[in-house]
C-alpha cells in the first residue's frame, strides 16, 4: 500500500548567500567586519549618499571566481553588474547592486552521497555577485537601522530543482559548505548570517516531470531549521493538495519558536525589481590570465583529499571523513603524519580527544595553538608507555591551556609512569592485604577483579603506574603460586 | 570696466602685476550678488564664512557651482523641497579639485530641480532670469550657473550637462559652456540625474577660461568607475593653433523648419568666418537625429527613476508623516515625502522612468531606447571618419519668455534638439556666442568633436571667437 507522502515527489531548488570575507566592501573601501559598533563601517558609497559611486573591489570578484571553479562552474568572462530595485531603510540606494543576466559564475555542480552509497549530482544554476543589506531592527515606537553590513559582498548560489528530499538539501547545503570553507573566502557561519539559505519548495504526483507551483521559504537560520522548514513545508503543501486545495505561489517565512511557515507575500504582491544595467560600472572583459591565475591557488578540494586519505594512508573513510571536514585539522593530520608513521594513532588522537577538546572549546585547531610537533610527542610519549593514555589526554588539556610541551609537562609534574618492578610489587602486596575478598575472587578466577586493582594501583600512584604491569603483577602474585 | 567684469585669464594677470588682489575680486563679485541676485536669482545660498583668500594658492577665481554637486558641510539640494537640510559629508571631486587649485567657492548656483529641464524655472528657489532680459529664461537646468556668469556675480562657474544642461544655457546667456567628453570629468559627489548622460563642465566668459577651467576638472578619478584613465593635456596649448587644413561637418538635420530665422543666419555667419580662416566645410549626415529626443527620454528618465529613489525620507533630507495611516507607517512615510518634496516635472520623470523599466515594458521601451542609442553613437562615428569636428546651432532658438513653454513640457525637451545626441554618444560639445538677435537675446554656436578630442574644439571656438566681438559684450543689468 502507498502512503500519502508516497505518492508524491518533492522537489527543491536552494538559493544559498554566501557572504564574501573580504577586506573591504563590494563597492567601496569600508571594512567588511562583523560586529562593529553599529554605524561605524560605513562610507557616502554604502550608506548611498547622494552622488557616491561604487567602484567594483576586485577581490570580491576573485573570490566568486574562485568558489565558481571550485563548484565547476563556467566562469562568465563579461563582467556586468545590474540595479535590482526596490524600497526598504536598509537599503539605503533603493536598489541593490546585483548581476542580472551576466552572473560570474554558471552551470556547475555538486555531488552528493547517498544514504546507499550512491553518488548524486546537484547542478548548480548560477552564482552572482550582489551586495548585502543593511539590518532594520524594529523597536516598540520605531525602526532602526544599521548600515554595517551594507555593502558586504555577497555570491547567491542558486541551485537547479534537482533536490526530492529535506535530507538530500541538507547534505547539498552541508557539502557546499565544505567546499567554500576550503576556499578561506567566507566564515560560512549560518548563526552569523555569512551563510543563509532560502528553499524553493514544491510536490508533484510521483512519476511526473511537470514542476508543481512552488513556494520560497526564508528565514531559516540554521542547517537544522532548513531541513524542518522544508518538512514542515512538504507536509503542508500535501495537505493542501489531498484536501483538494491549490498551491498559492508565494514567499513563506519560517517561524522557529512554533517551527512552521507562515505567508508573507504572494507573487501578485512580489515586487517589480525594474532590473537595468547599472550605469555607474561600466561592464568589461575577464583577462584568462585572471582566470588562470585564480585556479591555480585552488586547494585540493575535499571530496579529493577524502580519496587521497584512504588511500595513502589506509584510513577508514569514517575517519578520513571527520578530518576532511576542516581543512586545518586535515593539514594538521598531514603534517604529523610526516613526523610519525602510524595514521592510524595520528587520527585517533584528532578525531578523538583533540575534536573533543576543539568543541569544548569551541575553538578551530589554530586556536588551540599546538604544532603536529607537540602531538606528534605527546602520542609517542603515550606509545612507548611513559604516560598512560588517560594521561596522555590530561596532558593535551594542560598543554592547550599552558603552551607547555608534553615532556615538559610531564617532567614538571612528575607524570611519568612507574614501571618499575620492585616498586610496584610492594603496591600490589599493599593492595592483596588491604583488598582481601577481592583477592580471594581473583584466585577463584574471577578475571574481572583485576580490573578492580589495577584501578586501585592507579589511585594510589596518581595515575603514574603502568597498567598493564599492574594486571601482569597482580595475575602472578594471586594465580601462578609462590 | 568693473573687476568682476574680467575674465579669469585677465584677472589672474592683474593679480599677477599686483594690479589687483583675489580679495578685492572676491568682494566685487559679492557686492554684484547683493546688487542684482534678487532680480537674476542665480545662486540659492552663498557660502556664509568669508574665506581666507590670502591663503589661496594657485588660481583664486571667484566660482559658482551648480547646486547638484557635494560640499561637505554645506547644504547641496538640486533645488529640490525633498533634499531640505542635507548637508554633505564629503566633497565632490571636482569641488576638490577646486579648493587644491585655489578656488574661491561663491556658493550654489540655482538650477532645474534635479537638472530637470531648459528653462530654470523648475527650481524649489523660484526661477533664474536671464541678465540680458529678465522677462527671459536663462536656459537649462545649469541656469543659475550661466546666469551668474553673464550677470557678472560669478567670474566663471561650474554645470553639470546630461542633455544639454551646460550648452543650450551658455548659449541664452551668451557665455562659453563646455560639455566634456562622457568620463572626462569625475561624477564623484555629482548627484546624478541620468549617470551614463551626466558630466560636469566649466562654463565660463570666454574660451581660454574655458580651457583654464577644464585644466583643473579634467582627470581619472579611482573613485569613479565611468572616468577614464587618459592623461589631461594643457588645454590651452590647444588656442595658439589655427584651423587651417580642418574640415568641418555641418549636419543636414541640425537645419530644421521652424528654426529661428536669426539663429540659422548667425550659425551661417560663422561658417562663413571659418572658411575664411582657412578650415574646410563639408555637408554631412546624422541619420538618426531625430529618434534623439525620444531616445533621450527613454535613458534618462529610466535611470533618473532609479537614481532619484534613494531620496525616501529615511537618511536624510525632508522626511514628512500624513496625518492619517493609509497603508503602512513606512509606506505612508515614504508616499507623503515624496508627494510633498518633489515637483512636477521631477514627478512626471521618475513616472515616466519607472514605466519605461517595467516588467513587461522594458524591451518595448529601455532595450529600444538603448539600441537606437548605439546608432546616434555609430552615427558621430562614421560623420568623424569625414570631418575634424561638427559645428551647428546649440538650441533651435534664443531665450524664450519665462512661463511660455512650462506648460508644454514636449516643446520644452525640444529645445536641446541639437545638444542631445552629444550626450547619447559620450563626445564633448561646447556652446559659444556667435552673434545676437534682433531684441538682444545672444546666439549660441555649437562645435562637437570626437571622445576626448576637446583640444579639436576649443581650436575652433577660439579661433573663431577672436575674430568677433560676442565674447566682449557684457549683460547691461
Amino acid at each position: 500500500m502507498t502512503t500519502t507522502a508516497q505518492k508524491y515527489e518533492t522537489v527543491i531548488g536552494l538559493e544559498v548567500h554566501v557572504q564574501l570575507n573580504t577586506a573591504s566592501k563590494l563597492f567601496c573601501s569600508s571594512a567588511n567586519s562583523y560586529g562593529a559598533e553599529p554605524n561605524t563601517n560605513v562610507s557616502p558609497v554604502n550608506m548611498g549618499l547622494p552622488g557616491a559611486l561604487p567602484v567594483v573591489n576586485e577581490e570580491a570578484l576573485n573570490y566568486a571566481i574562485k568558489i565558481g571553479l571550485a563548484l565547476n562552474c563556467d566562469i562568465n568572462r563579461f563582467v556586468k553588474f545590474d540595479r535590482k530595485n526596490y524600497f526598504y531603510p536598509d537599503c539605503p540606494k533603493a536598489y541593490q547592486i546585483s548581476q542580472f543576466d551576466y552572473p560570474i559564475c554558471k552551470e556547475g555542480h555538486i555531488d552528493i552521497d547517498k544514504e546507499d552509497g550512491a553518488v548524486k549530482t546537484i547542478r548548480i544554476h548560477r552564482a552572482h555577485l550582489e551586495e548585502d543589506a543593511g539590518k532594520t531592527i524594529h523597536l516598540d515606537d520605531c525602526s532602526i537601522v544599521d548600515y554595517n553590513r551594507t555593502g558586504t559582498p555577497l555570491l547567491e548560489i542558486v541551485s537547479e530543482p534537482d533536490m526530492n528530499s529535506s535530507e538530500e538539501a541538507y547534505d547539498y547545503l552541508q557539502k557546499l559548505k565544505l567546499i567554500v570553507s576550503y576556499l578561506d573566502v567566507s566564515d560560512c557561519d549560518m548563526e552569523k548570517g555569512s551563510l543563509r539559505c532560502d528553499a524553493n519548495v514544491s510536490i508533484r504526483p510521483a512519476g511526473s516531470t511537470e514542476l508543481g507551483t512552488k513556494t520560497e521559504i526564508k528565514n531559516m537560520n540554521s542547517f537544522k531549521a532548513v531541513k524542518a522548514g522544508i518538512d514542515y513545508e512538504v507536509k503542508r503543501q500535501i495537505e493542501l493538495v489531498e484536501s483538494g486545495e491549490t498551491i498559492v505561489q508565494e514567499t513563506r517565512l519560517w517561524d522557529e519558536q512554533k517551527q512552521m511557515t507562515a505567508s508573507m507575500r504572494s507573487k501578485e504582491e512580489a515586487h517589480d525589481y525594474r532590473y537595468f544595467p547599472e550605469p555607474d560600472l561600466v561592464p568589461f572583459t575577464l583577462e584568462e590570465k585572471i582566470i588562470n591565475d585564480i585556479a591555480a591557488t585552488l586547494p585540493e578540494l575535499p571530496e579529493k583529499k577524502l580519496k587521497r586519505f584512504i588511500e595513502e594512508y589506509s584510513l577508514k573513510p569514517y575517519d578520513a571523513n571527520i578530518l576532511v571536514q576542516d581543512r586545518a585539522t586535515a593539514q594538521f593530520f598531514e603534517d604529523c603524519a610526516g613526523k610519525l608513521n602510524d595514521a592510524k594513532k595520528i587520527v585517533n588522537w584528532l578525531n578523538g580527544a583533540v575534536l573533543k577538546e576543539m568543541n569544548e572549546r569551541k575553538a578551530s585547531i589554530v586556536d588551540l595553538n599546538i604544532s603536529p610537533d607537540n602531538l606528534v610527542e605527546l602520542i609517542t610519549k603515550v606509545e612507548d608507555g611513559t604516560v598512560s593514555n588517560i594521561v596522555g589526554k590530561d596532558i593535551l588539556t594542560k598543554m592547550i591551556d599552558t603552551q607547555k610541551s608534553a615532556i615538559t609537562i610531564i617532567e614538571e609534574d612528575g607524570l611519568a609512569q612507574v614501571s618499575d618492578d620492585s616498586a610496584l610489587e610492594k603496591i600490589v602486596d599493599q593492595l592483596i592485604a588491604e583488598n582481601e575478598a577481592v583477592a580471594n575472587q581473583i584466585r577463584e578466577g574471577k578475571d574481572s577483579a583485576i580490573g578492580f586493582m589495577v584501578g586501585q594501583a592507579m589511585k594510589k600512584t596518581q595515575g603514574k603506574a603502568n597498567p598493564k604491569k599492574i594486571g601482569e603483577l597482580v595475575r602472578r602474585r594471586l594465580l601462578d603460586g609462590p | 570696466m568693473n573687476i568682476n567684469e574680467l575674465t579669469a585669464h585677465e584677472i589672474l594677470r592683474k593679480i599677477k602685476a599686483k594690479e589687483t588682489t583675489a580679495e578685492e575680486v572676491h568682494k566685487a563679485c559679492v557686492a554684484r550678488i547683493e546688487a542684482v541676485d534678487k532680480d537674476v536669482n542665480a545662486f540659492v545660498r552663498l557660502s556664509d564664512d568669508a574665506p581666507d583668500i590670502k591663503s589661496h594658492k594657485g588660481l583664486p577665481v571667484p566660482i559658482g557651482i551648480k547646486d547638484n554637486m557635494c560640499m561637505r558641510g554645506v547644504e547641496t539640494t538640486c533645488a529640490s523641497h525633498i533634499l531640505e537640510g542635507f548637508k554633505s559629508p564629503y566633497d565632490a571631486t571636482v569641488i576638490t579639485k577646486l579648493k587644491d587649485s585655489g578656488a574661491v567657492l561663491l556658493g550654489n548656483c540655482n538650477m532645474d530641480e534635479f537638472a530637470f529641464g531648459s528653462s530654470s524655472e523648475s527650481s524649489y528657489f523660484g526661477p533664474v532670469k536671464n541678465p540680458w532680459n529678465l522677462d527671459c529664461v536663462p536656459g537649462g537646468s545649469s541656469g543659475g550657473s550661466t546666469a551668474s556668469v553673464a550677470a557678472n556675480e560669478a567670474i566663471w562657474a561650474i554645470g553639470s550637462d546630461t542633455g544639454g544642461s551646460i550648452r543650450q544655457p551658455a548659449s541664452f546667456c551668451g557665455v562659453v559652456g563646455l560639455k566634456p567628453t562622457y568620463g572626462r570629468v569625475s561624477r564623484y559627489g555629482l548627484i546624478a540625474f541620468a549617470s551614463s548622460l551626466d558630466q560636469i563642465g566649466p562654463i565660463t566668459k570666454d574660451v581660454e577660461d574655458n580651457a583654464l577651467l577644464l585644466n583643473i576638472l579634467a582627470g581619472h578619478d579611482p573613485m569613479d568607475s565611468t572616468s577614464v584613465n587618459l592623461p589631461v593635456p594643457d588645454y590651452t596649448k590647444a588656442l595658439e593653433r589655427d584651423v587651417k587644413g580642418l574640415t568641418i561637418g555641418v549636419p543636414k538635420e541640425y537645419f530644421i523648419d521652424g528654426m529661428d530665422p536669426e539663429v540659422e543666419a548667425a550659425v551661417k555667419e560663422t561658417i562663413e568666418v571659418l572658411k575664411k580662416q582657412g578650415a574646410t566645410f563639408k555637408e554631412i549626415s546624422l541619420p538618426h537625429t531625430e529618434y534623439a529626443v525620444a531616445t533621450y527620454y527613454i535613458v534618462a528618465t529610466a535611470e533618473a527613476s532609479s537614481n532619484l529613489a534613494r531620496f525616501d525620507g529615511v537618511q536624510y533630507g525632508l522626511r514628512v508623516h500624513p496625518k492619517e495611516t493609509r497603508k503602512s507607517k513606512l509606506i505612508d512615510m515614504y508616499e507623503e515625502t515624496r508627494a510633498v518634496g518633489f515637483g512636477d516635472e521631477a514627478k512626471r520623470r521618475i513616472m515616466l522612468g519607472t514605466y519605461a523599466l517595467s516588467s513587461g515594458y522594458y524591451d518595448a521601451y529601455y532595450l529600444k531606447g538603448l539600441k537606437v542609442r548605439s546608432l546616434i553613437k555609430n552615427d558621430f562615428d562614421q560623420a568623424f571618419k569625414e570631418c575634424d569636428a561638427i559645428i551647428g546651432p546649440t538650441s533651435p532658438t534664443t531665450a524664450f519668455k519665462a512661463g511660455e513653454k512650462t506648460a508644454d513640457p514636449l516643446s520644452m525637451y525640444l529645445s536641446d534638439i541639437f545638444t542631445i545626441s552629444a550626450n547619447l554618444a559620450g563626445i564633448p560639445g561646447i556652446s559659444l556666442p556667435c552673434g545676437f538677435s534682433k531684441a538682444g537675446l545672444p546666439i549660441g554656436l555649437q562645435v562637437m568633436a570626437k571622445a576626448f578630442d576637446e583640444e579639436m574644439i576649443f581650436r575652433i571656438a577660439y579661433n573663431y571667437e577672436q575674430s568677433q566681438e560676442w565674447h566682449k559684450k557684457r549683460a547691461s543689468l
